[in-house]
């Protein structure tokens, strides 16, 4: 796991019943929050990202893929503005995703 | 099902009892492939063509479900529809869009067949809104209404929804296909800059044909559509389109998606060659079977006929009193009113672009309010326009001061149509997977730094338009002013376009200089309107302005005279 300060990668995907964004988390349990991710680095990033596959076989998810995060208090914060938005909701609805505790 | 009533609605095509079979047979179908993608039996790379087939993609949030509009016709019992599905399924809105259809944002794949039966009830769905297919064909908002208007274009735009769906030989074209038909000297269906543009026009003894435009699209490598031909006679109109087609099927790159419009064909062989290839094709399939039968043509035009208006005088008493007793009525009606062909009535568009407000979102509440209102004053029947607003096409004068309260009522009056306020605005990064950078947010910034009205009235027609990304679904080529939402290193920058329109003097907007930050945008537009302001001649539009002194002006006025 990466630990505070340094960048590293959570791995995201859409649950396929409901389209809902979801991270792994520990114990490779999908989770709704972005801080409930578990970072990773290197090879373990992209390990986990074969176990995110074997997720989509088992028909949990849809299209998982590596996010660029940075570790901020232990827990992973998108990087890039697009995931940061998809990790929280629309910016001009506060009301809606789960910075609103909507998703679901 | 419970579909809708004949009860004349104005200017609504009816499903007959083969549209409304082939449409229970596709939902059962689709209720069955979801159940098998579900149960492991389609994998998601087998299941995505046929959920986009249906109009079903994942966006950033949840899967979107986009709704067909054919030429951003409804009835008012589809519009109730439609808010009922916001409300049950969705988040209690939905977002109209730039090719006059609805997308709901926050869909579950385990609803969608439920979904698309409820659309079925009402004659709806979402076939043809993806897919390299020849998508919704959109026309001009006042179709059947405008003053100007020499051809019904709705006419012509049903019989093309009637050919082009489940086309079998155009179901995989190289890349999508996007068809505009206007039937009014002045364009409002943006004809330019689709892959195939038609204005249809009026001839010798009434005759009606059809000038065609070929190789228009923005996105990427945007270009203004080419003439193919001056004058197709309406019997022709599907054999040429047919020919059309065909060309591109063969000869349209399948190795580039970036490559593969026909619009990049037009540009690689020229339009001359085109034409050669067009008219060869043509020559060999005409017959019978592509000859469109007059006897359809009146069919379908029966579909149109004009509701049964009362014989009123042109100018209404009732209207004039209550402009002259309430100026903020008076400023509605100076924007949101269109000359109507009918003495005594006039289209009315609904602002969906309050101030402060999201481009184009109505909530379940407001639909259901326009259906309402559209019984009651409008023949039942509501228009989408591509940019972004409902239109009322068919409105007493007497009636309007009644209307423009209710619309009030529901946040549904500013008084803001073609100003500065009315801006074009794609999801951007806010919804969509593909964006690189926000569009909405800076759209309601712009529309409340010009919340005075009586300031975007004296600014007079302007449009803005935005785009989060290169797609360009927000238009931004053929805004007054364009603005393109670019990634730059992770960060949200945004170029600035000025000069472009998508009216019948087509023109695409030229890069005012280096894209500026996202906190700095609603400062240029600001700043471009100032000087439009400070150097407009009598009369002059902003873009007679830019066409009169160039775009340096703009520049220095941008980013200083060192510019």
């Amino acid at each position: 796991m990466a630990r505070s300060g340094e960048e590293a990668k959570v791995v995201s995907a859409n649950r396929l019943d409901t389209g809902v964004v979801v991270w792994l988390g520990d114990g490779n349990v999908w989770v709704e929050r972005v801080e409930a991710a578990v970072p990773l680095s290197g090879p373990a990033a992209d390990a986990a990202l074969a176990l995110a596959r074997q997720s989509v076989e088992a028909r949990v998810v849809v299209e998982p893929y590596l996010v660029e995060v940075t570790v901020v208090g232990g827990h992973p914060q998108p990087l890039r503005p697009r995931e940061r938005i998809r990790a929280l909701g629309p910016s001009v609805r506060p009301d809606l995703g789960i910075q609103a505790g909507t998703v679901g | 099902m419970t579909h809708l009533s004949s009860a004349a609605a104005a200017g609504i095509y009816h499903y007959d009892e083969i549209d409304r079979r082939f449409l229970a047979e596709r939902v059962e179908q689709f209720r069955r492939q979801v159940a098998r993608r579900l149960s492991g039996e389609l994998t998601e790379d087998e299941f995505k063509p046929i959920r986009l087939m249906n109009g079903l993609y994942l966006q950033l949030h949840a899967y979107m479900l986009r709704i067909a509009i054919p030429y951003g016709v409804l009835s008012s019992d589809q519009l109730r529809a439609l808010a009922v599905i916001g409300r049950r399924y969705d988040r209690g809105y939905g977002h109209f869009t730039t090719r006059q259809n609805l997308q709901f944002n926050w869909i579950k794949l385990v609803d969608v067949p439920e979904i698309l039966a409820d659309l079925a009830a009402v004659d709806m769905h979402g076939i043809q809104t993806s897919g390299n297919c020849i998508r919704n064909v959109t026309t001009d908002q006042f179709a059947g209404a405008a003053a100007d208007e020499i051809v019904d274009p709705r006419v012509y735009a049903e019989i093309l929804r009637q050919w082009s769906t489940l086309h079998p030989e155009f179901s995989f074209l190289p890349r999508k296909f996007k068809i505009a038909i206007t039937g009014s000297g002045h364009d409002r269906a943006a004809i330019a800059v689709h892959d195939i543009g038609i204005r249809a026009r009026s001839g010798p003894g009434g005759a009606v044909g059809f000038e065609i435009f070929v190789g228009g699209g923005l996105g990427r490598s945007p270009f203004l559509g080419r003439r193919l031909a001056d004058w197709v006679p309406e019997a022709d109109l599907l054999g040429w389109l047919e020919a059309v087609l065909r060309v591109y099927n063969q000869y349209g790159r399948r190795d580039n998606i970036y490559k593969a419009r026909i619009k990049i064909l037009v540009h690689e062989v020229g339009i001359d060659r085109l034409r050669e290839q067009v008219e060869e094709e043509f020559a060999r399939i005409r017959g019978p079977k592509y000859r469109l039968d007059p006897e359809i043509v009146e069919t379908i035009r029966r579909h149109f006929a004009p509701p049964a208006f009362a014989a009123l005088p042109a100018v209404s008493p009732a209207l004039e009193q209550a402009r002259a007793g309430d100026p903020a009525f008076a400023r509605w009606t100076r924007s949101n009113l269109t000359p109507h062909r009918q003495p005594g009535y006039a289209a009315v568009t609904i602002s969906l672009k309050p101030t402060g407000g999201i481009p184009g979102d109505a909530t379940s509440e407001q639909m259901e309010a326009v259906a309402a209102l559209a019984d009651r004053y409008s023949f039942g029947e509501i228009r989408v326009s591509h940019e972004q607003n409902l239109v009322l096409a068919h409105v007493r004068q007497d009636d309007l001061p009644a209307l423009w309260r209710e619309l009030g009522r529901h946040g549904l009056d500013a008084a803001n149509a073609g100003l500065v306020g009315d801006i074009i605005s794609c999801p951007g990064l806010d919804y969509c997977a593909l964006a690189n950078a926000r569009s909405i947010p800076l759209a309601q910034d712009i529309s409340r730094r010009f919340a005075d009205l009586d300031l975007q009235h004296r600014i007079g027609p302007l449009k803005i338009k935005m785009s989060g990304c290169i797609n360009a679904c927000g238009h931004h080529h053929v805004g007054d002013i364009g603005i393109l939402g670019v990634d730059k290193h992770g960060v949200e920058t945004y170029q600035i376009t000025i000069g472009g329109t998508a009216t019948e003097e087509a023109a695409l907007g030229q890069v005012v200089g280096p894209a500026v930050g996202y906190d700095q945008v609603a400062d240029v537009v600001e700043a471009l309107v100032a000087l439009y302001l400070e150097r407009r001649g009598e009369g002059e539009s902003f873009l007679q302005t830019v066409a009169r002194i160039g775009v340096r002006p703009f520049k220095e006025k941008v980013y200083g005279a060192a510019a």
